[in-house]
């Protein structure tokens, strides 16, 4: 009855903490301007299917890839496990999911190996992160607190597995001495409980120990993720799920332009009175572009969220592997703070709230955002379908229509695009000199 | 034996329309292939080859203006969005239903991006026009065409990794007897020839290097003599690539539709 008690609270704790943590979320959420809405719902689990439970996309760079794979594929068999516990701890009863018989075995057999193999590649990567001079670990948006979280990450996850381990191999072990029936199967707990000499009193403590440790840990380690990059183990999934599904070639019409050009080219429409409902919900009209975190869209933001700060876009950035200041992931983490940062004043006092700094020069220089080709090796790289260069693209056309402040070439060829249909000054009456004198070598007969 | 020569005439929708004609495709020629010197040609050996398999197409001529995709991207959503619903427009008064088109910018624009703004097309890239050409049989490239020489691919990102088009050059390039060797990135990998999203027409930021010469440096690292390409804008950087690497006498930069053309020895 005591164990269950002090696992209630924990429980309850660790529900409330969560509890708090995601309501300031959604508040952010609140204040983002409204993406595509979320329907081929089919299509969408296909993609899931596809890109997080299949990890293709992680595939591209196959070694790494696999280890990945492995790690995620673990979490989910071993999610399981850890689901147990919890309902152990609250009923006080041991191995409840026993009952599945011969599914249960092969459960307990795939934690039990992947906890070691999880174990093997946490070792790798944070060897990678610690001996190694990876060059996508580097990089002016990744700061001390970056590196120290991801090690901390992956400590913690190194500790669960161990602690699994631990676990199933005490609890092989006090079964067997205490003659009870062994439930599931424990391939890699097993050898070890067949190296170790422990009397009945200490295997059954070292059980409980491993035990609370793991599923505190489990706890302690759900309540860290939303601060830290590795939230990507919550939103991945659902960050695929809401993938956009366009072409990454096409980009967001801006329908509010489309109202201001027709009205340009039909002048007798600016005349016509404006549909009721309608006019009177845009007060206000609504800024063009992204000039500071509440100009993005749902998306924008959960992309954000879901960055796990891996630098695959950075790496194969063309702008950014030849020494120029955009790193595409860079942005993705700049939303992120900067909604941390300016997050809680907006949903507190409002869309009106200042505190007169901006997403576009306090953290992202129009260097940056000049620099990008919009070659989109950067959204196809990503593992979890961040779209990068919707961000970028929406912050130029902030500069673009609401500042002017384009680079002079550029409004150079607006100008030329305007004037004689091309980016250069030529006359759009030339438009055929390029077809005079065309002479062939003629094969028709 | 002396081979007769021939005149092409470009038809102009405009004159067809007043003969009662409708011609099959529109091809759209883009402002650099109506502008850029280099690139002229690349229009002029397309229009070879489309005169020799005897498509039906025509070009809008003087009526033709930006596609807006480089207005666009370089974030002027308002001029983009002018001069893609005067463009629907005039499609529109042409019954245009099939555009073709050398650009894979305004092959992405007008396919993905046209449909926001009601404008629906059937939209060909010269390459996917080609490689369907070769293999209904209208287009037969001699078995021994560019035979010695060895080509490179480099991807245009708004035919590659923007519409997915990877294997319809590639199946234009296999008809040629040439040798073929991928870059290390390619396909979805590919690196970007440094000049879209508005790179093209301004100093690039201040780097350690040139996207292009980057890019140009891997292509002339596969050892091919011929630098393949498929857009505008990656023609104009492979060709200052191979200059700034002093390599005019040994290495050339052409689109897909010049190495037909030669191939076919127009």
């Amino acid at each position: 009855m005591e164990k269950q008690f002090i696992f209630l609270a924990t429980l309850l704790v660790t529900l409330l903490a969560f509890g708090y943590t995601t309501r300031r979320y959604v508040g952010f959420f609140k204040i983002t301007r409204g993406g595509f809405p979320v329907k081929q719902i089919g299509r969408r689990i296909g993609v899931m299917l596809e890109v997080a439970i299949g990890q293709t996309k992680i595939f591209r760079r196959p070694i790494l890839g696999l280890l990945h794979a492995l790690v995620f594929w673990g979490f989910l068999v071993i999610l399981i496990g850890s689901l147990e516990m919890v309902i152990d701890g609250l009923t006080g009863q041991e191995r409840v999911l026993s009952f599945l018989g011969a599914v249960y075995n092969i459960i307990m057999a795939s934690g039990d190996i992947f906890a070691l193999v999880i174990a093997l590649a946490i070792i790798v990567f944070l060897a990678r992160r610690i001996f190694l001079n990876v060059k996508r670990f580097s990089g002016i948006e990744m700061k001390h607190i970056s590196h120290l979280d991801a090690n901390v990450a992956l400590t913690i996850i190194l500790v669960l597995m161990l602690s699994l381990l631990g676990m199933n191999t005490y609890y092989v072990l006090a079964t067997q001495q205490a003659g009870h029936g062994l439930e599931g199967v424990y391939p890699v707990s097993q050898l070890l409980a067949s190296r170790i000499d422990a009397g009945a009193h200490t295997s059954e403590l070292l059980y409980q120990v491993n035990w609370w440790i793991h599923i505190l840990l489990v706890f302690i380690f759900a309540n860290y993720l939303p601060y830290s990059k590795h939230f990507h183990v919550f939103m991945s999934v659902p960050n695929v799920f809401l993938s956009r599904l366009e072409p990454l070639g096409k980009l967001d019409t801006m329908e509010s332009i489309t109202k201001e050009v027709k009205i340009m080219m039909d002048p007798d429409q600016a005349f016509a009175s404006p549909p009721e409902g309608e006019a009177a919900e845009e007060e206000t009209p609504e800024r063009f572009g992204v000039l500071d975190v509440e100009d993005v869209t749902w998306k924008n933001y959960l992309d954000s969220l879901a960055c796990t700060e891996c630098g695959r876009c950075t790496s194969v950035c063309p702008a950014n592997i030849t020494g120029k200041k955009l790193s595409p992931r860079k942005i993705v983490m700049d939303v992120r703070a900067r909604m941390k940062e300016k997050g809680p004043g907006l949903v507190k006092k409002g869309a009106e709230y200042s505190d007169e700094k901006s997403l576009i020069r306090d953290y992202i220089s129009e260097e940056e955002l000049w620099a990008c080709t919009l070659c989109n090796a950067c959204a196809q790289e990503c593992p979890i379908n961040i779209n990068q260069p919707a961000l970028i693209v929406g912050m130029r056309r902030y500069l673009v229509m609401e500042e002017s402040a384009a680079p002079s070439e550029l409004n150079s060829i607006f100008s030329n695009i305007e004037n004689n249909g091309a980016p250069w000054q030529f006359s759009q009456e030339d438009r055929m000199l390029w077809a005079e004198d065309i002479v062939v070598n003629d094969k028709s007969q | 034996m002396e081979t007769k020569q021939r005149k092409v005439e470009v038809p102009v929708l405009a004159d067809l329309l007043a003969k009662g004609e409708k011609p099959e495709y529109l091809l759209w020629v883009g402002s650099a292939g109506a502008f850029d010197d280099r690139y002229k040609h690349v229009s002029r050996s397309f229009v070879k080859v489309l005169d020799f398999i005897g498509t039906s197409y025509a070009v809008l001529g003087t009526e033709e203006s930006s596609s807006g995709d480089v207005a666009r991207r370089a974030g002027n959503e308002m001029l983009y969005q002018m001069q893609a619903l005067m463009n629907i427009e005039i499609f529109e008064s042409y019954e245009v239903k099939k555009i073709l088109t050398c650009d894979p910018h305004a092959y992405n624009t007008f396919k993905n991006e046209y449909s926001d703004l009601g404008g629906r097309y059937e939209v060909i890239h010269h390459t996917q026009f080609l490689r369907d050409r070769i293999s209904d049989g209208s287009l037969n490239i001699p078995g021994d065409a560019l035979e010695g020489s060895t080509i490179t691919f480099h991807d245009p990102c708004y035919l590659g990794r923007a519409n997915k088009e990877y294997k319809a050059p590639r199946q234009v390039l296999d008809a040629l007897a040439a040798t073929k060797k991928e870059m290390g990135r390619n396909m979805s990998f590919a690196l970007c020839c440094g000049a879209g999203g508005g790179q093209m027409f301004k100093e690039a930021e201040k780097g350690e290097k040139e996207v292009f010469i980057e890019r140009t440096e891997e292509a002339l690292g596969t050892g091919a003599d011929i630098i393949a390409t498929a857009c505008p804008y990656c023609m104009v950087m492979m060709t200052d690539g191979i200059k700034y690497k002093n390599k005019e006498d040994r290495v050339k930069a052409y689109d897909i539709a010049e190495l037909v053309a030669q191939a076919l020895e127009l």
